[in-house]
């Protein structure tokens, strides 16, 4: 159905529609659209071949702000829409946006579905750990003992850590990104799009209302090197600020340590985003217990796998309707 | 001797759900059609898979109706109950009429079964059956001789009694025994014992009856004089699914069902996901949600959109609905109707989801309704729905119930060519300026006829635009906040699905024009108002009837037609939810005959209620 020919030269611009884009000033989702707009020319993709579909959130404004077919659809049902589309028109590029709350809390079903049955769909999972639109309520990836509207004595329920669940749901690609670091980003989303199959990607998002800096100690340039780990497929595993004097190294008992790596590379854990087996990346993804912790980012996993399609136009059964309506047993009246 | 003619018969086939029963029925019904009768069946089973053995939870009923009339019900008392266990006698046996006839797998009536089905005395033995005629077949001990020499096993040759009661009846009706042994051969094949030992049960039960003299004569109904042509069995379910198929080659749209399985809707799911050849894709999704939400982003796509279910499915299915109210996107919303609320009665019939289908979302939220009349009439019922939600860019919830869905009849079928196509287009072309002179696309610019917005699906150069849940600037789209624009917008709405009443066929007034009574009906209570109102006329009196297949909007027609009649009786198997509506909307003293009892309306429960109304 779509124009396969090579697709023309496109800006930023061409990308952004003349819609007012209304998040708070200082909101991190300013930077996740930029970094979306001027990825997608890149691509070589052409904008009535993409998809935005979004739940409800602060983030699920993003399709009105993208220059392609969009849709803003209900609370946590955008994969389950776009798991549709994408089922009905391969042909398309089918991107999902959504907030912890939406992908996690009231759309969490159809977020593990999505991933389990790798159908070819990008999603962006804005999280912030705090309900925006609702104006500050704790979410489903709050920090425990997080004091909010709801939460007055503070949260006491164990929060998801995203990139776990991805993996324990099956997914053939995840990857973490923070809105600080746009270059960071653009990478990352260009390496969800290329991955056939559905592709996950977190993004550390900061709510400058009602959870600013909650990833700073992380996220901000002066914390970077110590705090971000990145990971890059077939290399060690080594970070800080000087470049590499730190590395993640396995125990004997499994689990995954942050080790002096001053000596040199020996016995430090090399990333392999493409091993069949989720155990090393989910340990990857439990090296951090929190925002005060050395993090990695970067793609955790990316794995072939067959992609999620209807079996379609297959030549057994019958292939009219006349034929279709006469297959039970028929009999003639004169 | 010959056998005896008999203008119609009804037979009830009743055992434990593990003695297939509705295999039996369904076998001996579809003899009877090849043989040529109009007939009409009513499976009856329980909502679990296997109850315990012998217990009444666990009965598993199947009636058919055959005559050598046109007939448009199951019947509703049995001439003939086949009882295979002492559970099954009691649960069925007021289905039998007084003087009917029983024929009962004597062997089943032992002391542990009588009392599970809570028997204290044994009912061959008492007099419970003394108004019937009462034939006592040792069918366990006859079938596992029968298969003695085949070396199965005897738990194995047990289970093909089943097949010896299909024979028996089958020499009793003298029903072709061809179809059912090449239909064994087919069902089991591969399974070489499986097949000698139910053809081999099956022969013998034939000959049972030939040469036991237990029976004067057999009977025979002959072939009913239908229109010519070529006709087929079918259920309401295959007809439903055969009709959305349809919709989608008369649309040259491919058709998408995005489901979750549940009772009784499931089969629609099954029939499609068969059909990938005919331009079909399904998908089971992971929720009720998924399954509508899968199917909206297929229509946003370009898709003939539909999702199957039942009531609770479509209650849980309401948000995303709403959300295609507003995006008005065309989808089809069947909802096979069961006993409510909650779980209610998964496998037994009611038709008390109109009040959902017509309000179940918030805000105003109007949607076409279509309701299916009978098993066949399914097909057309679907593509009735895919046309309205296709023409006018909305989400269409088509009603059929449990009844319809399992019941069964002959269908002509319809000459494919003749079925009308439906036109549709997607948008290609810009529809609008802009102030600087500018090509632009509205995807709300409206068809000034119907009031439909364009469909310009993704992949479309040029036409790239947004749509959502939030109310849009009539025209334009975007996002509007303005009070003005959004009663604007509610008006426009509710005035797109007013509209389609002028693109469906006017209420059809049946029977006495001149009657002071007359009977609406919808849904599945067609058949069984259909015997009641020939009855009643039969014996003098005047009576008119109207049968509804459009809910939303109604026929335009309608109040016109209500206004004919002093008084307006109202069949439905709920509480008055169609009556309500019709004293709503047009000011008349509708008057709601009710029954929720999981079963259909018996004509002469029907026939009894509308004489009332004489007496009044
Ligand atoms: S509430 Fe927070 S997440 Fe939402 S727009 Fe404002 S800053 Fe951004």
């Amino acid at each position: 159905m779509t124009d396969t020919a090579p697709a023309p030269e496109t800006t930023r611009k061409d990308w952004s529609t003349d819609q007012e884009v209304r998040w708070c000033p200082g909101c991190g989702d300013y930077g996740i659209l930029a970094a979306v707009q001027m990825m997608l020319p890149d691509l070589g993709v052409r904008r009535e071949n993409t998809v935005f579909i979004s739940g409800i959130g602060c983030a699920a404004r993003f399709p009105y702000y993208m220059n392609t077919y969009g849709m803003h659809s209900i609370h946590g049902r955008a994969p389950a829409i776009a798991t549709g589309l994408a089922l009905a028109r391969p042909d398309l590029d089918v991107w999902v946006i959504g907030g912890d709350g939406d992908f996690l809390s009231i759309g969490g079903n159809h977020l593990i579905h999505a991933l389990r049955r790798n159908v070819n769909l990008n999603l962006l999972l804005f999280n912030n750990q705090i309900y925006g639109l609702t104006k500050g309520q704790y979410s489903p990836t709050s920090e425990v003992g997080k004091i909010t509207k709801s939460t007055p004595f503070g949260s006491v329920d164990q929060p998801f850590n995203p990139v776990s669940l991805a993996l324990g749901a099956e997914a053939s690609f995840v990857a973490r990104t923070h809105d600080m670091d746009r270059k960071h980003m653009q990478a990352t989303f260009a390496r969800a799009h290329a991955h056939p199959g559905a592709a996950l990607v977190e993004i550390y998002q900061n709510c400058n209302v009602f959870n600013d800096g909650a990833f700073e100690t992380i996220t901000k340039k002066a914390n970077r090197d110590d705090m971000m780990i990145n990971l890059t497929h077939g290399e060690p595993i080594v970070f800080g600020s000087e470049g590499s004097e730190r590395g993640v190294a396995m125990k004997n008992d499994g689990s995954l340590e942050i080790v002096d790596a001053t000596g040199g590379t020996d016995g430090l854990l090399v990333h392999d985003e493409a091993r069949t087996d989720p155990g090393l990346a989910f340990a990857l993804s439990r090296l951090a217990a929190g925002p005060s912790e050395p993090t990695p980012v970067g793609v955790f996993r990316a794995i072939e796998r067959p992609v999620y399609m209807p079996v379609t136009g297959s030549s057994s059964g019958h292939n009219d309707l006349a034929s279709l309506l006469s297959s039970g047993a028929t009999w003639e009246v004169e | 001797m010959e056998p005896v003619d008999l203008d119609r018969v009804i037979i009830r086939f009743a055992g434990d759900s593990g003695d297939g029963m509705q295999l039996t029925g369904d076998r001996f019904t579809s003899a009877s059609a090849m043989f040529g009768n109009d007939l009409s069946t009513l499976p009856d089973f329980p909502a679990e898979i296997r109850a315990p053995a012998g217990t009444l939870a666990g009965v598993s009923a199947f009636q058919v109706h055959i005559s050598a009339q046109e007939i448009s019900t199951p019947g509703d008392q049995a001439d003939v109950l086949v009882a295979m266990n002492p559970a099954a006698l009691k649960s069925d046996l007021h289905h039998l009429r007084s003087g009917g006839t029983c024929i009962i797998n004597s062997d089943a009536f032992e002391e542990r079964n009588l009392e599970k089905a809570g028997y204290e005395s044994n009912p061959l033995e008492d007099d419970t059956l003394a108004d019937f005629t009462v034939y006592q077949v040792p069918m366990t001990m006859l079938t596992k001789e029968s298969v003695a020499d085949l070396g199965v096993k005897p738990r194995d040759a047990e289970r093909s009694k089943n097949f010896f009661a299909l024979g028996l009846l089958s020499w009793m009706y003298s029903r072709p025994a061809e179809p059912t042994l090449d239909w064994i051969g087919e069902k089991f094949a591969g399974k070489e014992k499986v097949i000698a030992a139910n053809v081999t049960a099956f022969k013998a039960g034939h000959a049972f009856g030939e040469t036991a003299e237990l029976f004067d004569h057999a009977y025979t109904v002959k072939p009913a004089e239908l229109a010519g042509g070529t006709y087929t069995n079918i259920n309401g379910n295959t007809a439903l699914s055969w009709g959305l198929i349809a919709a989608g080659q008369l649309s040259g749209l491919e058709v998408f069902l995005g489901g979750y399985p549940i009772t009784p809707a499931s089969d629609i799911l099954h029939e499609l996901s068969k059909h990938p050849q005919l331009g079909v894709r399904t998908l089971q999704a992971e929720d009720e949600i998924a399954g509508v939400g899968s199917a909206l982003g297929a229509a946003f796509g370009g898709h003939l959109a539909v999702t199957t279910t039942s009531g609770p499915g479509v209650a849980l299915k309401g948000e995303t609905i709403g959300l295609a109210v507003s995006l008005e996107l065309p989808l089809v919303i069947v909802d096979i109707q069961r006993g409510g609320p909650s779980t209610g009665l998964p496998t037994k019939t009611e038709a008390s989801d109109l009040m959902m289908a017509m309000h179940g979302r918030h805000g105003e939220s109007p949607m076409p309704i279509v309701a299916a009349s009978s098993p066949s009439q399914c097909f057309f019922a679907a593509i009735e729905a895919c046309r309205i939600a296709l023409k006018y860019r909305t989400p269409v919830i088509l009603l059929s119930d449990g009844y319809l869905a399992n019941g069964s009849e002959p269908w002509l079928l319809p000459d494919v060519a003749s079925l009308p196509e439906i036109e549709i287009e997607h948008a290609t072309e810009f529809n609008h300026t802009d102030a600087d002179g500018n090509p632009e696309f509205w995807p709300y610019l409206r068809d000034p006829e119907t009031l439909a917005r364009p469909w310009a699906v993704p992949g479309t150069p040029g036409l790239m635009h947004r749509v959502g849940g939030i109310e849009k600037e009539d025209g334009t789209g975007n996002i509007s906040y303005d009070p003005a624009n959004h009663q604007k917008m509610v008006q426009i709405r509710q005035d797109k699905i007013d509209g389609i009443a002028k693109d469906i066929p006017p209420a059809e007034v049946e029977g006495d024009a001149d009657a002071d009574v007359l009977v609406v009906g919808w849904g599945s209570t067609w058949g069984a108002i259909t015997d009641a109102v020939s009855s009643v006329r039969s014996q003098g009196h005047k009576v008119a009837r109207v049968h509804l297949h459009h809910l939303n909007p109604f026929p335009a027609n309608l109040g016109e037609v209500l206004g004919q009649f002093d008084r307006v009786l109202v069949p439905e198997m709920n509480m008055g939810q169609l009556s309500r509506m019709l004293r709503s909307d047009f000011l008349v003293d509708a008057k709601a005959i009710t029954k929720v009892m999981g079963i259909p309306f018996t004509s002469s429960e029907l026939e009894a209620e509308i004489k009332e109304a004489f007496n009044d």
